[in-house]
């Protein structure tokens, strides 16, 4: 009987499975994913699409990974039932495997709103390598495309059409374009880049209608954007986001709310069933809350801990937050925490601004503790501002510095180094 | 594994560190060549850290859980069981600064032609790493430490 059954491959799995075979070289592991492909970094499907990388470069790991640690992995298959009591998860073709631990990393299923027209031959969603290579495979016949949705997954496919030769209409529900990650100032440095890479950005808008074209009414033709305005396209691709899947728990006594719910060890209130990754909500350390945050890092993190938890070393998720790191059409940004603080008195901002040289910096306080970051160009050191933010640290003094071009490890002074590095003063 | 500390007392923010890091990590490996012809220019992997009057080197710490490693969306960044060493590969390297933003120290930068990341391998193929044989002053040493 496998020890570990994982449902998942994706950055949750592999987290898993690398922590396991840390910890017990021996214990069976089984992965199942309905994927036929071996794993890959998702956050890539963009560059297949843009041809900036094959299958083979997607793949983050070794060619060999499951073998080399002794994996069975199931692909291409699905589980779909699972039994508690008896500790079992069914799979697609009648079978069953018997497990004693159990994770479940089903990641997400691509939000699809119901939008008349949207059966029809050119409409993509954009979650999964497959579908990445449909896309591609109709590139070279398509001019024009309208991308529904302007957050991480909307700008990414917009840039990789875009760098194939495509004309593009990006749609987006809010007024700016990446708005849960960013603030209107950074969002319009980008709604800038993505404008004269000669994209059209329709915001406060979706698209109510999918039409046909003239010769061949299943084929994509055109798309009516909720102010009524036709815009003419070979290709619509939905890519407003994720909702966690969880139709493999669903009716039984895993307890959910927008996602599975877990602790700190990435456990449910089941014992020896835990989650990781997309599926999951697990813990913000800036909200203090558990939320689903579905980001590649996160779900690797949450991974491993499942993964010592699951063969038996004691870990402790710290805890993430939303923090991305971009780098559409060139321009670096890092956007961490909460970005777009409400004006209530709670938060204070710390902001630098030149245009001219579009650089930007803000900072988001909150009881003199980091609780926001943005960063556009000057993105080096963020990871020494991150740092400050994990650990709370009162920063009360460090305001100017904080902001200053200059800002690096040297200008934290020694007994705060000593207690934020201390393997550095041994 | 090598461990590289700094010794802030001591340095004199010379830059000379970033100086021979560069060469060591040009193609030519000689000093007028890979400041003045080569293309694309190498970059040193060791940052010099000023906030007068201190001063200090810092370069990739090859951290044992790394959170650089967790984070890379390519699985560029590794972590070697045998050696310790995290190691980058620059062709699965997507320039995603995905590890810039989590790395504690600072340590990891964007590689001059603006698509990769590029940090401090510590020398591997040296005794000992070129930024701490050169530093004049003892500012940089080289420990050798368990993995």
């Amino acid at each position: 009987m496998p020890k570990y059954v994982i449902v998942g491959a994706s950055a949750a799995g592999i987290g898993a499975v690398e922590a396991i075979r840390e910890v017990d070289p021996v214990g069976t592991i089984t992965v199942i994913s309905d994927e036929h492909c071996p794993q890959y970094s998702r956050p890539m499907i963009s560059d297949l699409v843009s041809g900036k990388a094959n299958f083979d470069k997607m793949m983050c790991r070794e060619y060999q990974f499951w073998q080399k640690n002794d994996v069975q992995a199931l692909t291409g298959r699905t589980a779909v039932n699972l039994n508690l009591a008896e500790k079992w998860v069914a799979l697609d073709k009648g079978d069953h495997i018997n497990f004693e631990k159990l994770l479940i990393a089903t990641g997400g299923n691509p939000f699809v709103p119901k939008i008349e027209g949207s059966e029809k031959q050119g409409v993509y969603t954009f979650t999964t390598v497959s579908d990445a290579e449909s896309l591609a495979a109709r590139i070279e016949t398509a001019r024009t495309a309208v991308v529904i949705g302007g957050g991480l997954i909307g700008v990414s496919v917009t840039e990789a059409l875009v760098k194939r030769g495509l004309k593009v209409t990006m749609v987006e529900l809010k007024e700016n374009i990446l708005s849960l990650i960013l603030d209107q100032t950074a969002s319009e440095i980008v709604e800038n880049v993505i404008l004269n890479a000669g994209v059209t950005i329709a915001t406060g808008q979706t698209v109510q209608r999918i039409i046909g074209k003239p010769e061949d009414d299943n084929v994509v033709g055109s798309a009516i954007l909720t102010s009524g305005e036709t815009v003419p396209c070979d290709l619509v691709i939905i890519a407003i986001g994720v909702i966690p899947r969880m139709e493999l728990v669903s009716g039984t006594d895993v307890k959910t709310n927008r996602g599975i719910i877990v602790d700190k060890f990435m456990r449910t209130n089941v014992p020896d069933v835990y989650a990781s990754g997309d599926v999951a909500e697990a813990y913000d350390f800036v909200l203090g809350e558990n939320r689903l945050l579905p980001l590649w890092p996160l779900a690797q993190q949450e991974g491993k801990v499942a993964g010592y938890n699951m063969s038996g070393k004691k870990a402790e998720y710290p805890g993430g937050t939303a923090m991305s790191a971009l780098k559409y059409f060139s321009i670096p940004i890092i956007s961490i925490g909460i970005t777009n603080p409400r004006e209530n008195g709670m938060y204070e901002i710390l902001v630098k601004h030149e245009p001219e040289r579009t650089l930007y910096k803000k900072i988001v306080l909150k009881d003199n503790v980091i609780v926001g970051l943005t960063l556009v160009n000057n993105i080096e050191r963020a990871g020494v501002m991150f740092h400050l933010m994990k650990n709370g640290v009162k920063v009360k003094k460090l305001k100017q510095e904080l902001l200053s071009e200059d800002f690096c490890l040297a200008t934290l002074p020694r007994s705060l180094r000593r207690k934020l590095y201390p393997g550095e003063y041994r | 594994m090598k461990r590289i500390i700094a010794k802030e007392e001591y340095c004199m923010g010379c830059g000379l560190c970033e100086v021979y890091c560069t060469v060591q990590h040009s193609k030519s490996k000689d000093i007028i060549k890979a400041y003045n012809k080569e293309n694309p220019k190498p970059t040193s992997r060791v940052k010099l850290e000023v906030h007068k009057p201190v001063s200090f080197a810092i370069q990739c710490r090859h951290c044992e859980d790394a959170p650089c490693v967790t984070a890379c969306l390519s699985g560029a960044m590794q972590k070697d069981p045998q050696t310790g060493l995290v190691t980058h590969n620059a062709d699965k390297c997507i320039g995603c600064w995905t590890c810039i933003m989590v790395c504690p120290y600072g340590a990891i930068k964007r590689d001059p032609s603006g698509k990769i990341i590029s940090k401090c391998d510590l020398c591997s193929e040296l005794e000992v790493p070129a930024c701490v044989a050169n530093c004049p002053n003892g500012a940089l040493i080289c420990k050798e430490v368990k993995p």
